[in-house]
């Protein structure tokens, strides 16, 4: 079977997606089938055409390969493809219309509010920022809407350093979100298919949860799977995840991001194309679940070849 | 193209990273992989216009001369060119760096030369000769990028002396070490880039030179003068190295052929007192025994060639048409909030931007539009220090190339900009109605009680960069502490 391996890009995660997809190639390979490295660029298409693959597996993080973009292309050219979707990865990708959905579900996710630029440069948005502390208090989270991994992410302690940090998310996406910080234990739950994987935890080494940087470096995050989780709050927060998921369309496979509060978990965001390096969490989760990353990539083959649900 | 599988390494589990983890030194502790990192990793997009790397232009150097030199090497001494060589470095090749010590007047003894992989390797051997954890060492703010994770890498504790326009601010130089003193700590040596820094572009005044060997004299304290562009200046008048000033007991010199010649060779050297030499000999043979011999043969074939000055003297043209390219650029595409040196010599311009602009995220943007720069918090230990600034290299495109990148990086600040002003009523004041949010001063998650801004007058990150007193990044609130040592990338 020949698996064309879509990868790079020119997403500003291009890096962790090179790493992903040669290791998912390193994976095709030891399965037995012939592996296609294809560098998400001008030629994907001429490409793909060229060699015609049985099957895509989409390795690219970020705008361009986890939006719906490069899935879109796949369509058309009637290669089926490992993961969600266009429309679950268009909505995964933007963490507004993401909440949206997962609030009007039903689905926990923390209080926000989401700025365009435009409300800031024509309609004068500023002034509203006064009553919108109030009500989400500090500190609070500024993300921009479309971002990959904690880039432009910040906190803001208090009111002095929300234009701050709401320059720093304009820097990634022409929208933003400003949202209530909740305090609680980070968590992750990777799902393959319709089944979620063990629940990782995040742990930050020098318990700093306002340094993003941290979570980039060895050592400085510590990730515990399966996380030390009841009973009780394991298939919380593994319900939580799966609603998620099922809510956004997702397939395949995806990884959803949750903070454990005090009373329920809480629903960041879902990652459509989550990493799948040597460090990542999904693999991680799939070694806890007894899973070999070439079971792994092979179980996302299957799925991505099964016929569609009626 | 795919390799065959048998050269493919098994995929790294969990369980092999907690495997080495145990195993790994501690020191490994301070290296660090960021998102920093990530983002530097796309400006190698062949459609990115790189203002960041520190390359010096390659391209002129008469292939026709390289060809001619490594045929003659081949036929002439093929069996010594492919064997090792001593330690220290040929003779020949010690007579080449002679030579050009010897542009900028300074004379030393050859016996104190010792060849090296690079001017990288030199400040290793030093630092490797001269560190023990915990040990001070004191260098510039901002310094060069590629010697942090070298401090770091030896666990040493950098302080950092912050610049002006006339380089180090010596008088600060001397309060961390009238403090030093009263901690009982004694710095293991001064780092100086003296002339164009990197990544500043400024170069330290003669008057401020002779106080830093006066310094260095009184209290025998080292200084290590690494001076990789000294021979590039495009106006104004020479200088003469510290090595020259002191004479060469407290000064250790580093220098590199890579800016003069190329960097693809990579030969540098050291230059220091006997006893320390000594050490550094020891540290080099443990290291890679010699530095390559073939590329100290061609080293030798060039400069007998006699035509060395004539290539820096045409580099030296280019890069000066270069830089006046990105000054004229910066004048016409950065906002008036901007600042930035002009240097007189070397390979980079460092620009500041206004306190709320952090140049990590504003490079994604950069990017975005297919220009990329280095982030100045890439030249500092500390961190959370240079976040508003930028290294822009001026030698490594053309002109034509330098103009685009830097209009492109003009729109992206100005967008920033304007919506800075749009956030806050007024971008460019400080002065801010109750309730209305500011520019902040306070550190994540530590409270504000107190208009955070009131120390911070609206224009002192804003004044052109005239002359001596003027920072170029406005302290921090640590200035000059002893920090903990980190490790930041290498973007030289």
């Amino acid at each position: 079977m020949k698996v064309a391996v879509l990868k790079g890009g020119r997403s500003l995660e291009r890096g962790v997606s090179l790493r992903s997809g040669a290791r998912v190639e390193d994976a095709v390979e030891r399965l037995g089938h012939e592996p296609i490295p294809v560098d998400a660029g001008g030629d994907m298409v001429k490409r793909l055409t060229a060699a015609s693959p049985d099957v895509a597996f989409v390795a690219m993080h970020g705008q361009g390969g986890e939006d719906g973009t490069a899935q879109e292309l796949l369509e058309i050219l009637g290669i089926p493809f490992t993961g969600p979707g266009v429309a679950a990865c268009a909505r995964c990708m933007d963490k507004v219309a993401a909440k949206r959905s997962l609030r009007a579900a039903g689905v926990p996710t923390p209080d926000w509010f989401a700025f365009s630029e435009t409300a800031f440069r024509e309609l004068g948005a500023a002034d509203a920022l006064g009553a919108l502390g109030e009500r989400l208090g500090f500190p609070l989270v500024v993300k921009p809407s479309r971002g990959g991994s904690a880039l432009g992410v910040k906190f803001a302690a208090s009111w002095f350093e929300v234009p701050e940090a709401l320059v720093s998310a304009f820097s990634y996406d022409d929208r933003v979100l400003l949202e209530r910080f909740v305090e609680g234990r980070e968590l992750a739950v990777s799902v393959l298919g319709s089944e979620p994987l063990p629940v990782v935890e995040a742990i930050p080494a020098d318990g700093d949860r306002f340094d993003f940087e941290a979570r980039y470096e060895i050592g400085r995050t510590e990730f515990v799977c399966p996380a030390q989780l009841s009973a009780d709050e394991t298939s919380a927060v593994t319900a939580a995840a799966l609603r998620a998921y099922d809510e956004l369309g997702c397939s395949g496979f995806s990884r959803v991001d949750l903070i454990l509060a005090a009373d329920a978990p809480q629903v960041l965001e879902v990652n459509a194309v989550p990493g799948l390096t040597d460090t990542s969490l999904l693999p991680q989760a799939a070694e806890a679940a007894g899973l070999s990353f070439e079971e792994l990539v092979e179980r996302i083959l299957d799925l991505a070849l099964q016929p569609a649900p009626a | 193209m795919v390799e065959p599988p048998h050269r493919r390494r098994a995929h790294t589990r969990t369980r092999d990273l907690e495997r080495y983890a145990g195993l790994f030194a501690e020191r490994t502790g301070v290296m660090r992989s960021s998102a920093m990192r990530d983002l530097m990793a796309i400006t190698a997009r062949p459609e990115v216009i790189s203002l960041a790397g520190g390359l010096p232009d390659t391209s002129t150097f008469p292939a026709g001369t390289f060809a001619a030199q490594m045929t003659r090497i081949a036929q002439e001494s093929a069996a010594e060119a492919l064997q090792y060589g001593p330690t220290e470095g040929f003779a020949e090749t010690v007579d080449c760096i002679l030579q050009v010590m010897g542009a900028e007047g300074m004379l030393p003894d050859p016996d104190d030369v010792i060849v090296t992989t690079g001017g990288q390797q030199a400040i290793d051997l030093v630092c490797k000769t001269l560190l023990d954890p915990g040990d001070v060492v004191i260098c510039e703010a901002p310094t060069y990028p590629g010697a942090v994770p070298v401090f770091c890498s030896y666990q040493a504790e950098v302080v950092q002396i912050d610049c002006d326009a006339d380089g180090m601010r010596i008088e600060q130089l001397e309060e961390v070490l009238a403090r030093l003193d009263g901690e009982g700590r004694r710095p293991k040596f001064v780092y100086s880039v003296p002339s164009f820094q990197n990544p500043a572009g400024v170069t330290l005044s003669l008057e401020r030179r002779r106080r830093l060997v006066e310094l260095a004299r009184e209290r025998e304290l080292l200084v290590v003068e690494d001076n990789p562009y000294g021979l590039l200046r495009f106006g104004g008048e020479p200088l003469p190295p510290l090595y020259q000033l002191e004479g060469g007991d407290f000064v250790i010199y580093v220098g590199t052929f890579s800016k003069i010649l190329s960097p693809g060779i990579r030969l540098g050297w050291a230059v220091a007192p006997p006893p320390v030499m000594e050490k550094i000999v020891l540290g080099k043979q443990a290291s890679d025994l010699c530095t390559s011999t073939l590329t100290q043969y061609f080293v030798r074939e060039y400069f007998a060639e006699g035509r060395w000055r004539e290539y820096v003297e045409s580099l030296v043209g280019i890069y000066r048409a270069r830089r006046d390219a990105m000054l004229a650029a910066l004048r016409e595409h950065f906002p008036a909030e901007a600042t930035w040196t002009e240097p007189e010599g070397g390979l980079f311009i460092w620009a500041t931007l206004p306190g709320y602009i952090d140049s990590s995220d504003l490079l994604a943007k950069a990017l975005r539009e297919d220009v990329a720069f280095v982030p100045g918090q890439a030249a500092y230990a500390e961190e959370g220090r240079g976040r508003s600034s930028m290294r822009l290299n001026f030698s490594g495109v053309g002109e034509a190339e330098i103009r685009e990148g830097i209009r492109r990086i003009g729109v992206a600040v100005a967008e920033q900009v304007e919506l800075y002003g749009a956030l806050t009523g007024d971008g460019q004041s400080a002065e801010h109605s109750p309730g209305m949010p500011g520019r902040s001063q306070a550190e994540p998650g530590s409270p504000v009680a107190d208009a955070p801004w009131e120390d911070m007058p609206a224009d002192s990150k804003t004044k052109p960069l005239s002359g001596p007193g003027h920072d170029l990044i406005p302290p921090g609130p640590d200035k000059g502490a002893v920090l903990p040592f980190r490790k930041k990338e290498n973007t030289g």
